[in-house]
């Protein structure tokens, strides 16, 4: 249920790049411990995009899968289920190493007016 | 017409983070400790406030009560003779589901922050979005409830790692209910390993005590870093 909001953030953040240039595609980058359900950020974001520069925009969601180290051992795994103790010491001073990304990395837009050569 | 591709690698939530840190600014200059209280609908938040509001020594309240609509719960707390600011998140088709700092900001010139040493906001009942959203705040706190179910930590990790300390509300209904305590606190533990927690019950006032230690040794700690 969160996507909608989510969504709004993308396209707030997008609109702020984008200097009125019709944008074609939003590259995100999404974590996997973000909780985020794509199809549904995709519905939301189709919708949210309406009368902005992202509307009709394609989103590009690229999952990063997660991944965790222990600040302890050294230890580095990754992490398909909940689970943040470290499974080699037991150690609870784990970092996300990976997978709490939720970034606009790039767009695409159209340049509008033609831009001479100098 | 051709295209271009622009590189921006932003965090898409940086813009609620930058609003967080100016409230979190202002909530500093004032000298006010600022508790952000998250749970599912119905798990006992307005109770653990009415708790705890008018028994923490040497420590003036103040509460932010955010509802999608309605005044209930500000009304709840009109007798605790507390300043109690209402904000509404409702606006547009049903409302924003949680606050979020802008929210937050514009709630500002109505909180008498001259009068109050902590700040107590009741967000939105919700398990996802609030945990999203930074608003300025010294510490999370959530509440589940054991009527909730075990595997809770497990559905909404998010939630359970963005807080400093999770209580779990309503333990005199144990004798009635098939709730294993002990794996709740091993998947709490799981998702968010040596968090703070604290087993009461906000009707009979089991537990209420260390609650309340816990706000008040919030309240006089050193400012931390707000944005982990």
């Amino acid at each position: 249920m969160h996507e909608l909001s989510l969504s709004s953030a993308i396209v707030n953040t997008v609109v702020k790049h984008a200097a009125d240039r019709p944008v074609t595609v939003v590259y995100l980058r999404v974590g996997a411990l973000r909780q985020v359900v794509s199809d549904t950020l995709e519905f939301y974001f189709e919708f949210v995009a309406r009368g902005t520069v992202c509307q009709g925009a394609r989103l590009d969601q690229e999952l990063i899968p997660a991944s965790l180290r222990c600040r302890g051992c050294e230890h580095e795994w990754a992490i398909e289920i909940p689970a943040f103790r470290c499974p080699q010491c037991a150690g609870s001073d784990v970092a996300i190493a990976t997978g709490n990304e939720f970034e606009v990395e790039s767009i695409e837009v159209e340049e509008t007016r033609c831009i001479g050569q100098r | 017409m051709h295209r271009t591709k622009v590189r921006i690698v932003e965090d898409a939530l940086d813009a609620n983070n930058t609003i967080a840190s100016a409230n979190r600014a202002d909530f500093d200059r004032a000298g006010v400790k600022v508790v952000n209280f998250m749970s599912a609908p119905g798990a006992g938040k307005t109770t653990l406030l009415e708790r705890v509001v008018t028994s923490l020594p040497g420590l003036r309240v103040g509460v932010l009560e955010g509802d999608v609509e309605g005044s209930m719960d500000a009304d709840r707390l009109a007798h605790l003779h507390i300043p109690v600011t209402q904000l509404n998140t409702g606006a547009g088709f049903g409302g924003e589901c949680h606050l979020d700092a802008n929210m937050v900001r514009s709630a500002i010139p109505a909180l008498p922050l001259d009068e109050i040493d902590l700040l107590l906001v009741e967000n939105v009942g919700n398990l996802v979005c609030p945990a999203e959203f930074r608003i300025g705040e010294d510490a999370r706190v959530m509440v589940t409830a054991v009527t909730e179910g075990e595997d809770k930590p497990l559905k909404y990790p998010l939630m359970f790692r963005a807080c400093e300390l999770v209580i779990i509300n309503k333990v005199d209904l144990l004798p009635h209910l098939d709730f294993d305590l002990e794996k709740l606190l091993y998947n709490i533990d799981a998702v968010h390993p040596d968090v703070d927690t604290i087993v009461l019950s906000a009707r009979t006032g089991h537990g209420v005590d260390a609650w309340r230690d816990w706000l008040l040794r919030i309240a006089t700690r050193a400012p931390v870093e707000a944005i982990a």
